[in-house]
């Protein structure tokens, strides 16, 4: 663990430094402009915010990184939350087994977008929009299109509380899924392979990968994130919403790309997508506190996305 | 291929800030220009400046939180608070929740963080609100909810119109229109407390007669769209249907295009929110009736009960707000919701 650490915080950190300053310039600008914004509570908040995307980024990440794309993740998510919903709500199963139901149902979701890509040969786009729909419908047929109430007591506690006090659970479950996610990307074969795969596939597949399971890994990693960001909503609304998370892809792929992943695959990285899912975090909070209406905060996150990858690409001509 | 060329995992060895990291600073600048420049038109579009602080000083500010503004009911309920609020002197921050319950706990979160002094809250699920109403509870700021009840948390006061009394005006209203025969209900959200009671009250005076019908019962979530869909089918599984009960006049007004001619004529129309688009069907013969509502006073009430408990005031916890029935004969003297309500 604590090598893990090592290898994450220091080098990430600094060759991250293009989104880390932009997230530090974003800072000193909200703070400058609204005396709410660089408190500790509002901070906590933009964590306590951010966390569902941001675990939804991570498992794109993946995705990403090995040259694919997940656009079922929203829908994945609005699933796991109804199957654990219903799990725990309708079947009256106990905590550990309904949170089993929920994450297995994300993984399953994710292990049948990976059988349409390798198996079926569907390009991931189009895999993981029929799955968007699919599982969409799910949701809404589980749930009979009614949100599902009410959630265990120590679910809804886990997504209202915080430790120590002051650090919301979300936020603590957020820092770990990073860890996570870079330990995996770093230090793992399977991470390694997404890497591999997204530089070039044809020679990963030469030099002995098993390209085909390898997706099946990434895909199914990127179903379970999504079950436990769809898990996590469930406790911060005290309610399965056959609803949650439409939409989301669209920001776990942005939180993403900001952070540095190429759509091509082969680059990408877990501080990088932590920082980014925090800069969509803190300009969403940031536009709030300045009363800004939301339809010009889609307009400006559109903006910085634009931004983003233009100079992904300059970088890429550049250096 | 050589392995040393290609790392495979992805590092680049450069130094930490090379030049294409400045471009991305640079980048970052950009953004955070677009951002001062939205934050210069957005924020000062609404009439309502910049950053915030309630409750310093004198000028109190209250907070209203609406699931969606692409509902004119909703919009009208806007007006109704913008109104009252300048009235009275209180600063308002609006934020809108495009019916997602997830924003709204965003929305929620950050008036919190502002301090306003009151929550006036149109909840997207009543359910969902509860974690942000005992959020807003452990601030010790006031919350009242507006339209739509809670199911949870500590609320002075609710404020919603009368649904289960505006159900049974329709039913009764519907069976003097048709006499006798077949109807079908169309119903709104299912599970929320709107639908519940606006469904209940209906059905219990059509229970208790037996001239008029209920034969099919269907969800349209409250929308023209889907009401449209849910209406032809109903219509093809039951084509003598004399009468439609809608639980609101969106979805009253997508089954006036799915019954064409027949709208209003052959088959009445029964709505409920007194919209102005239903009150133009209305008098076009189109629509037949609508049990009218009062947005732009619940959020009035909203605004005078938030500014009379931040005066250590006390205010009646249940308010039912009254309904009207608006048919043919009494459209012409129907005010609709009041002044600004259009749009």
């Amino acid at each position: 663990m604590a090598s893990i650490v090592q290898k994450v915080a220091p080098r990430s950190l600094l060759s991250r430094g293009g989104p880390l300053g932009g997230l530090i310039l974003l800072g000193l600008i909200l703070t400058f402009l609204s005396p709410n914004f660089l408190t500790f509570q509002n901070l906590f908040n933009v964590g306590f915010q951010a966390a569902v995307v941001a675990l939804l980024a991570f498992g794109q990440t993946f995705v990403i990184v090995s040259g694919g794309i997940d656009l079922s993740v929203g829908s994945v998510l609005g699933l796991s939350g109804i199957a654990f919903g219903w799990a725990s709500v309708k079947a009256g199963l106990p905590l550990p087994v309904a949170l089993g139901v929920g994450l297995g149902i994300g993984v399953l979701a994710g292990l049948v977008d990976g059988l349409l890509i390798t198996l079926g040969r569907l390009p991931p786009f189009i895999a993981t929009l029929a799955m968007l729909s699919a599982a969409r419908g799910m949701a809404l047929v589980i749930s009979g299109g009614v949100p599902l109430n009410p959630i265990p007591r120590a679910v809804s506690e886990f997504g209202s509380g915080d430790i120590f006090g002051f650090v919301p659970y979300a936020v603590v479950l957020m820092v770990l899924a990073w860890l996570a996610t870079a330990g995996i990307l770093r230090t793992t074969y399977p991470g390694r392979c997404m890497y591999a795969i997204g530089g070039n596939e044809e020679a990963a597949r030469l030099s002995g990968i098993n390209v085909s399971a390898q997706k099946l890994v990434i895909y199914s990693l990127s179903g379970l994130f999504a079950a436990v960001a769809g898990i996590l909503l469930t406790a911060q609304l005290a309610s399965a919403q056959p609803q949650a998370g439409t939409g989301f892809e669209l920001d776990s792929i942005a939180a993403a790309v900001i952070g540095g992943a190429s759509l091509v695959g082969g680059v990408g990285s877990a501080t990088g997508t932590f920082i980014g899912a925090l800069i969509l975090g803190v300009l969403r909070n940031g536009l709030t506190l300045l009363n800004v209406s939301s339809f010009w905060q889609e307009v400006v996150i559109g903006a910085v996305i634009a931004l983003a990858v233009m100079t992904d690409t300059l970088r890429k001509r550049g250096a | 291929m050589d392995r040393s060329e290609r790392r495979a995992d992805g590092f680049r060895r450069r130094n930490p800030l090379s030049r294409t990291d400045f471009l991305r600073l640079g980048g970052a600048g950009l953004a955070a220009t677009a951002l001062l420049g939205a934050a210069g038109c957005g924020g000062g579009s609404a009439g309502q400046g910049g950053s915030s602080g309630g409750g310093s000083g004198g000028t109190k500010t209250i907070a209203l939180s609406l699931s969606t503004l692409n509902n004119p009911y909703f919009v009208a309920m806007r007006s109704g608070a913008q109104q009252e609020a300048k009235k009275l002197g209180v600063k308002l921050l609006i934020a809108d929740a495009q019916n997602d319950a997830s924003q709204q706990q965003k929305d929620i979160q950050t008036f919190i963080t502002q301090q306003v002094d009151a929550l006036l809250v149109n909840p997207v699920d009543s359910q969902a609100i509860v974690p942000s109403i005992q959020q807003a509870n452990r601030a010790k700021i006031p919350v009242f909810a507006l339209d739509r009840g809670a199911s949870g948390g500590d609320v002075t006061s609710t404020i919603i119109s009368n649904n289960v009394k505006g159900g049974e005006i329709a039913a009764k209203e519907l069976i003097k229109l048709v006499g006798s025969g077949d109807v079908a209900e169309l119903q709104g959200v299912p599970g929320t407390d709107v639908a519940r009671d606006r469904g209940n009250g209906f059905e219990n005076v059509i229970k208790k007669q037996s001239s008029v019908r209920l034969v099919a019962s269907q969800p349209a979530n409250f929308d023209r769209n889907q009401a449209f869909n849910v209406a032809q089918n109903i219509l093809q599984a039951h084509p003598n249907i004399k009468g439609i009960y809608a639980q609101n006049d969106e979805m009253a007004l997508g089954a006036v295009r799915a019954l064409g001619g027949k709208a209003g004529k052959e088959v009445k129309i029964v709505g409920f929110d007194g919209e102005p688009d239903a009150i133009k069907a209305i008098k076009q013969g189109k629509m037949n009736a609508t049990v009218a509502q009062q947005p732009i006073r619940i959020a009035q009430l909203g605004v005078q009960y938030a500014i009379k408990v931040i005066g250590g005031k006390k205010v009646p916890k249940n308010v039912r707000v009254p309904v009207k029935l608006v048919t043919r004969q009494s459209v012409g003297s129907y005010h609709g919701w009041g002044a600004g309500a259009g749009s």
